[in-house]
């Protein structure tokens, strides 16, 4: 009944953002309107995914399959299991947030603008969405092509340096992987469907192949030390709401193919080379969190952070203990409203007085109540302050973590000290203090759309952190599933 | 004799192209100066009218003129592909070809020979009829590059190519001879037939073969054969780019399935190594050389190089699904590039050739739907879905793991990824770079405008439903081995 309902998700957003581009950036008032009304019918129509949601079961729901390219057996397969629901949610709902956020801050090529945000989404939507390895990978790929024109256009002065770097290096990495799919279809008997790779029997040594061809496309895209050199660059340059993009849904693509792809598919070289992944997420984890303290641009600060925070996810994954595996999966959701957030109020900020550097900034507390009550609470999410969703995610991890490897459990703790250290320095140094710059007493406080939108966030990470049960009936069979699958080994005897 | 002319008709689509070439020549010399669009619109309507007899004899296949003449699915669909392509370049053509005063008869009985020459090699069943449509293409490929005497760097590419051509025309044609002295026949399949009592080792059919496949590569534009290429495509007329840029793939590629496959199949091993080696250096000297190219038209000429590497990939897999995906990437190439020169074309004007890249700066600004269509060529070029160029390279890619080449692949991959740098290149320069205040007004044409988005929004749409035209490639392949 609900048959097409996946469909839908993918194809009104980019529809609508095809619409929106007809509209032109003449009329910019009329784009920004459309735009608006197609993010909240794309949201809508992902809704019924939630309701109609069957939690008892780690099957594949509101599948569609059609025949699409027949020449190479490949098929428009859809499906969403309890891992993938939370994310197309994430996605449709930080896209109206999104359009929101740029209805006043971005004045050239409004229509453009938009238009490349809401057909990224359904691009996004897809990748969550796709059963077939092709598929998956044209959405994968496919939404490249905005990011590179978003960053390209409407960023800031390095922005084509930035912007050629991250499709480059995001390129590279996903390339490998098509080989991979490739090779994994001839040995399961000409099929390109995901389901079916994760039954097929291989060798250690293909395994290993296959887990490192994902590995680069993945660990590029969440970033993972030591490729995470493009994240930055990206995101200082992004206009602010592409780094929320990039930052809320882009990186967990990453960690959703560790998920969907990785660890079903080369269950034995995961656990063959877990070590290597745990090695690299507690560099991220307390390494690139030391970078963050030092850095003196706030958004560079909160990417650093990001790149921390999904070490904790990586971390999550490669113990293959079902409570670590969920806890990152609310780890990446938390994120996705914290990191949207913090971009957000450093947006909020730089609209206002256009650097980013923290020096400039001491004392906003004094003129923005608001604003720092607010950023108050992200910072505090950032923190993994318990009642706030950065809690969860982070000690699940650690508890699950702390079960197959205690020492790894109190290395990563240690990251959410430095956590707390570059972020409570971040907000002490631009909320705090007294007034030193007159451009700062000058600022004025947030207005009702920049409200609307971080007190939604706000909310949903009080209540992911409260709350988190919800959250977890939807994941918890699907990852059930997915840690037997795991612990089954594939090597033909 | 009456087995020389039985089923003379599959030879209509030839017969009609021929006769109405001439037709076009006279009617040219009569009334060419009064109705100056006569040569165009004929030849457009002479295309539509090859078009519908191809489509006639589609499902019928045989041999004809005592095996000098093949019809089979092959020959129908790269003829089809043909007409379409030089419907494309007379459609971009006019107002360039009117500013540069070449808008003559010429011209369209150049494009229409050199379309016969093509008709001839992919239905060619003998090593003579093959031959001669080769020549008969390359001589008017000459003879258009050279068209535009007032130019010097397009007499100079014309002479170049002309020169270089003979010489790779010499190769193929030592080739042919030797293969005739060993098998005794000039007919392909009697070829293939006398060749299983040759041992692959016998000397005069390694070097036989290595001459062949030394003149298909020049044909073809691989490295290291690939000398001509940049010269030859920069120098000539734009317009004329465009067509040697598309139809003529079509039949460099019937060479290798008239040839090698038809012919040769059961050498495959020794042509495989040849083209393993084409392959390679097409990839890397394509795709690496065209980063430092800062004339539009050369990199696109470096660009093709490396196209070529990539649909050899299909040929080095040998299978007839390998086939299937070569042939595949070449109708997929020629749409790109038909695409990419006639934007080259759209945005020159009298005096102006918008040939560097930098001529794009700020396209996005000026003319957005342009640079929109553009930006699809060069994702499409660069073989990022959703465009057709992604599945093209997925096709050859799945074939040559098919065939065990998974090193070959990778090495693909990686060059695909130094491609896309120099396609992203014009990307930045049309949507990042802001326009110089110099850069004059694009000149309204919208019959080569509507064409275009025609063709460069097709990439976006066979990108998003690429089934029914790989099915197409994939029928033309059937039964070919």
């Amino acid at each position: 009944m609900h048959s097409s309902l996946l469909s839908y998700a993918i194809w009104v957003p980019i529809v609508g953002g095809l619409l929106v581009l007809a509209v032109g950036d003449r009329r910019a008032e009329v784009a920004r309107w459309l735009a608006l009304l197609v993010s909240i019918a794309a949201f809508a129509v992902t809704i019924p995914l939630f309701t109609g949601f069957d939690t008892h079961t780690a099957a594949m729901q509101f599948s569609e399959r059609v025949a699409w390219i027949p020449s190479l057996n490949i098929f428009y397969h859809l499906g969403i299991d309890g891992i993938s629901l939370w994310f197309i949610l994430l996605t449709s709902f930080l896209t109206v947030l999104v359009v929101i956020s740029s209805w006043r801050n971005v004045k050239e090529r409004v229509a453009q603008f938009m238009a490349a945000f809401l057909i990224m989404e359904g691009m996004m939507i897809g990748v969550f969405c796709a059963l077939d390895a092709i598929l998956f990978y044209v959405f994968w790929e496919a939404m490249l092509i905005p990011m590179f024109l978003i960053i390209g256009v409407w960023g800031g002065p390095r922005r084509v340096y930035a912007t050629i770097k991250f499709f480059l290096y995001t390129f590279l990495g996903s390339v490998l992987m098509l080989v991979a799919l490739l090779y994994l279809y001839f040995h399961s008997g000409d099929s390109f469907s995901l389901l079916v790779f994760q039954k097929t029997p291989l060798g250690m040594a293909a395994q290993v192949f296959i887990f490192i061809a994902f590995f680069v496309a993945f660990a590029v895209k969440i970033p993972m030390w030591p490729v995470h050199t493009w994240l930055p660059d990206a995101h200082v340059e992004a206009p602010t709401a592409g780094s929320v993009m990039l930052a809320a849904v882009m990186l967990k693509m990453g960690a959703y193919g560790f998920l969907r792809l990785s660890l079903p598919i080369v269950p034995d070289a995961s656990h063959k080379l877990a070590w290597l992944m745990i090695v690299l997420s507690l560099i991220a984890v307390i390494y690139v969190a030391l970078v963050a303290i030092v850095q003196e641009d706030m958004k560079k600060l909160v990417a650093y952070s990001s790149i921390a925070h999904m070490g904790f996810v990586t971390l999550g994954f490669f113990v293959f203990d079902s409570v670590a595996i969920e806890g990152s999966i609310i780890q990446m959701l938390s994120h996705g409203f914290i990191s949207a957030a913090m971009f957000l109020c450093v947006g909020v900020l730089y609209d206002r007085m256009h650097t980013r550097n923290i020096k400039a900034y001491g004392g906003v507390a004094n003129v923005m109540p608001i604003f720092a009550a607010l950023m108050m609470l992200f910072a505090m999410g950032n923190v993994g302050l318990p009642g706030t969703s950065g809690f969860v995610g982070e000690f699940m991890v650690v508890l699950g973590t702390y079960q197959v490897s205690p020492w790894a459990a109190i290395l990563a703790a240690t990251g959410l000290v430095t956590g707390a250290s570059y972020t409570l320095w971040l907000f002490k140094r631009v909320i705090f203090g007294i007034i030193v710059h007159p451009e700062v007493a000058a600022l004025k406080d947030l207005d009702g759309r920049e409200i609307l939108v971080l007190g939604t966030l706000a909310a949903f990470t009080l209540l992911l952190g409260l709350w988190p049960a919800p959250f977890l009936d939807i994941v918890h069979s699907s990852v059930q599933h997915l840690v037997t699958q795991v612990s089954i080994s594939k090597i033909p005897a | 004799m009456n087995s020389f002319l039985m089923h003379w008709t599959f030879a209509i689509p030839e017969i009609w192209v021929l006769t109405m070439a001439c037709v076009v020549l006279l009617a040219d010399l009569f009334w060419g100066d009064r109705l100056r669009d006569l040569a165009a619109v004929l030849t457009v309507l002479i295309l539509i009218g090859a078009a519908v007899l191809t489509i006639f004899e589609m499902g019928q296949s045989g041999t004809t003129f005592a095996g000098l003449f093949v019809l089979d699915p092959f020959t129908n669909v790269s003829e089809l592909f043909s007409y379409l392509a030089v419907l494309m370049v007379v459609l971009y053509s006019k107002r360039y070809l009117m500013d540069r005063g070449l808008y003559r008869g010429e011209v369209f009985v150049l494009l229409l020979f050199a379309l016969l020459g093509i008709m001839v090699m992919v239905s060619g069943g003998s090593l003579l009829s093959i031959y001669l449509g080769l020549e008969l293409l390359a001589l008017s490929q000459y003879a258009l590059v050279a068209l535009y005497r007032d130019s010097v760097v397009a007499t100079e590419a014309g002479l170049k190519y002309f020169v270089l051509g003979a010489l790779a025309s010499g190769l193929l044609l030592y080739g042919m001879s030797l293969l005739y002295g060993l098998t005794g026949t000039l007919d392909v399949r009697d070829i293939a037939g006398a060749l299983v009592n040759v041992a692959a080792s016998n000397l005069v059919l390694v070097f036989a073969i290595v001459f062949i496949v030394a003149g298909m590569a020049f044909k073809l534009g691989a490295a290291p054969f690939h000398m001509w290429l940049p010269d030859v495509y920069q120098g000539a007329p734009t317009v004329v780019t465009t067509f040697l840029a598309s139809a003529p793939k079509i039949g460099a590629f019937a060479l290798i399935i008239r040839l090698l496959v038809d012919g040769g199949y059961g050498m495959l091993e020794s042509w495989q190594q040849i083209f393993v080696a084409l392959t390679l250096a097409s990839l890397v000297v394509g795709n690496v050389i065209a980063i430092a190219q800062q004339n539009i038209k050369r990199m696109l000429a470096y660009s093709t190089v490396g196209h070529v590497g990539f649909m050899s990939l299909g040929i080095v897999a040998g299978t007839e699904a390998g086939l299937a995906s070569a042939f595949f990437y070449t109708v997929v190439y020629v749409l790109m590039s038909l695409a990419g020169f006639g934007m080259i074309l759209l945005l020159s004007r009298a005096g102006f050739e918008a040939e560097r890249i930098d001529d794009f700066k700020g396209l996005a600004q000026r003319k957005p739907w342009y640079a929109f269509l553009m930006l699809i060529v060069m994702f499409s070029m660069a073989g990022v879905p959703p465009t057709v160029g992604f599945y093209a390279k997925l096709a050859v890619f799945q074939a040559v793991i098919a065939a065990g080449y998974v090193w070959l692949a990778v090495i693909g991959v990686l060059l695909a990824v130094i491609g896309a740098f120099y396609y992203l290149r014009v990307v930045k320069v049309m949507y990042f770079d802001e326009a110089d205040a110099e850069m004059g007004i694009i000149v309204r044409d919208d019959l080569a405008s509507t064409a275009l988005s025609i063709n460069s929004l097709a990439l976006l749409v066979l990108g998003i439903l690429p089934g029914p035209l790989m099915a197409f490639c994939f029928y033309a392949m059937q039964g070919v081995i």
